[in-house]
C-alpha cells in the first residue's frame, strides 16, 4: 500500500514518521541519536530504505549514519570529510581571511540513480561525495577553488553549503547554494563551478551586481523542469527561467520576501510554497500568525494558506531545509518548525494539521513516498 | 572510559574498554589503539588529520586533568597498569 515517509531532524535527534496514504494515522519512530543534532537526513530515491543522515554534536564532531531498511537499524558510516589539498582562506567577518575549516555536514543528497553515491553539504562550504555509500569522501575542490572563493563570507548561520540540486536530465549538472557567497552551478559534475546570481539584488552588497555575496536561504526545483529554478533569498524570492542564468523577483504580495524554504508542487510545476518570516532580528511570522503561502503562477500572485494552523500567538522560525513535498496523487506538502512542530498538509497546502507538536527544535524535513 | 553518546556510537555496555597498548603507554598510543578496535570513533575524540583533541574533549586520570599534556607524554604508572581507567570526557558545555 503506498504511503509517506518523513524523515525529521532536530536539534536533539532524529525522528521517522510513517502514514499511509491517507495522512491521517501516523506513526512516530525516534528520538534516534537522542542529543545528537540532526541538520538533515534523506534517503535515496532510487532505494528507498537506504537513508543517509547528517549527525553532529559539538562534543564529538560529525558523524553520517547510514541505513538499508528504512530507518529501523543503523550504521556509522565514513566521517572523514577532508578538505582537498591545502584548504586556504576565506573572508572572516571582519574582513580579514581565515582559514577553511570543517564544521559539520548541513545537507545530505542522495543521487537521482545510485544508491551509492551520495552528496553532502558542508560548513565551511565545500560539496563533498562519496561513491561507496557514506564509507569515504572526497572534495569536489573545484567549487571551493573557485577565484571568487577568498571573498566568500559567513552568514550569521556560518558559512555552509546548504542546498544541493541534481538535474535529472543531466548527470553532470547541480545546483549548489551558500550562505553567503549565493548559488552557483557545474555542468561537468563537479569539477569546474560558476556562480549564477545575475539579477540578485541584496541589502548590504554595495555592488549591485555583485558576482558572490548573495545570503541565497534555499532553491527548488521541479524536476521535470530543471531550467526553472525558485530561490528564497534572505529577501526576495526570485525566479530564474534559465537555470540561473539571470533571475527577477517575484515576491508580489507577500507580507514578508524575507524567509527560508522554498518548495515546489510534485505535479504542478508552477506551483511554489514559502513561509513568509519577519527580520531582520525577529524571525518569526509576521503578526504572530503562521501562514504557508501559495502560488500557482510561478511567482508574483500568492494566496495565503492558514486552514489548520495558528493564527494568533505563534513566533516559530521555519528553517531552510524544513518543507518538503511528497508526490502521492494529491500532493501532500509538509514543513516543521522550530517550536517542535510538523505540520502536513495531505491537499496541497488546502489544509493543515499538525503530525506532531513538541519534538525538540526541528531543523529539516524530507518526504518519500513509498511504493 | 567513554562519555555515554561515544559508549552508544560503538556499542559498548559500561563505557570501559581494556586494551593491550604495544610500546609507550601515551594520548597517542591509547586513542591510536581505541580508534583501531572502534573505528567509528575515529574524528570524534580528536581530529581526522590533525590529531587535536576535540575542544569539548577532556582526559583525565588519577584525578587529574591530562587534557593540555603533550600527547606523546607518558600516562600515570597507575594507567599503565591497569589500576586507575584513562577518561575520555566530554565536557559540560552546551545545551
Amino acid at each position: 500500500m503506498p504511503g509517506v515517509r518523513v524523515l525529521v531532524g532536530t536539534r536533539k535527534g532524529a525522528f521517522v514518521l510513517t502514514s499511509d496514504s491517507g495522512r491521517k494515522q501516523w506513526e512516530v519512530s525516534g528520538p534516534h541519536f537522542a542529543g545528537w543534532e540532526i541538520y538533515h537526513m534523506k534517503g535515496s530515491p532510487v532505494a528507498p530504505n537506504r537513508l543517509y543522515v547528517s549527525q553532529s554534536s559539538g562534543w564529538f564532531g560529525q558523524l553520517i549514519q547510514r541505513s538499508d531498511d528504512g530507518g529501523a537499524t543503523w550504521e556509522p558510516v565514513g566521517n572523514a570529510f577532508v578538505y582537498d589539498g591545502v584548504p586556504g582562506t576565506h573572508q572572516w567577518y571582519d574582513g580579514t581571511q581565515h582559514p577553511w575549516e570543517f564544521k559539520r555536514v548541513w545537507h545530505i543528497e542522495p543521487s537521482l540513480t545510485d544508491p551509492d553515491v551520495v552528496y553532502a553539504g558542508a560548513e565551511d562550504a565545500a560539496l563533498f561525495r562519496s561513491d561507496d555509500g557514506g564509507l569515504t569522501w572526497q572534495e569536489l575542490s573545484g567549487l571551493r577553488r573557485h577565484t571568487t572563493g577568498p571573498s566568500w563570507q559567513p552568514g550569521a548561520g556560518g558559512m555552509c553549503l546548504h542546498t544541493i540540486k541534481l538535474d535529472a536530465s543531466d548527470p553532470n549538472r547541480i545546483f549548489v547554494a551558500i550562505s553567503a557567497a549565493g548559488a552557483f552551478r557545474t555542468e561537468d559534475g563537479g569539477e569546474t563551478w560558476r556562480p549564477i546570481n545575475r539579477g540578485l539584488r541584496s541589502q548590504g552588497i554595495p555592488d549591485e551586481d555583485a558576482e558572490v555575496g548573495h545570503c541565497v536561504h534555499s532553491i527548488a526545483m521541479h524536476p521535470a523542469r530543471p531550467d526553472v529554478l525558485f530561490m528564497q533569498k534572505h529577501w526576495d524570492v526570485m525566479r530564474s527561467d534559465n537555470a540561473g542564468e539571470l533571475w527577477h523577483e517575484v515576491s508580489g504580495n507577500l507580507p514578508s520576501d524575507f524567509g527560508f524554504p522554498i518548495a515546489v508542487h510534485a505535479h504542478e510545476p508552477n506551483t511554489v510554497y514559502v513561509v513568509p518570516i519577519k527580520s531582520d532580528s525577529e524571525h518569526f511570522p509576521p503578526e504572530g500568525k503562521l501562514r504557508v503561502y501559495r502560488s500557482r503562477t510561478g511567482g508574483d500572485e500568492w494566496e495565503a494558506l492558514t486552514t489548520g494552523l495558528p493564527q494568533q500567538d505563534c513566533y516559530v522560525n521555519v528553517l531552510r531545509d524544513a518543507m518538503a513535498v511528497d508526490s502521492l496523487d494529491s500532493c501532500g506538502i509538509y514543513f516543521v518548525t522550530t517550536g517542535g512542530q510538523v505540520y502536513a498538509s495531505p491537499d496541497g497546502g488546502d489544509t493543515w494539521s499538525a503530525i506532531v507538536r513538541d519534538l525538540p527544535a526541528v531543523l529539516s524535513v524530507e518526504v518519500q513516498t513509498l511504493p | 572510559m567513554l562519555p555515554a553518546h561515544l559508549r552508544m556510537l560503538a556499542r559498548l555496555g559500561n563505557g570501559e574498554v581494556t586494551m593491550q597498548v604495544d610500546g609507550p603507554v601515551t594520548q597517542r598510543s591509547i586513542l591510536d589503539a581505541l580508534e583501531a578496535q572502534y573505528p567509528m570513533l575515529r574524528g570524534t575524540i580528536r581530529d581526522h588529520v590533525t590529531k587535536q583533541r576535540r575542544p569539548f574533549v577532556r582526559f583525565f586520570a588519577c584525578e587529574e586533568d591530562l587534557s593540555h599534556e603533550p600527547p606523546d607524554a607518558p600516562l600515570p604508572e597507575a594507567v599503565l597498569s591497569g589500576t586507575e581507567p584513562f577518561m575520555i570526557v566530554g565536557a559540560m558545555a552546551g545545551g
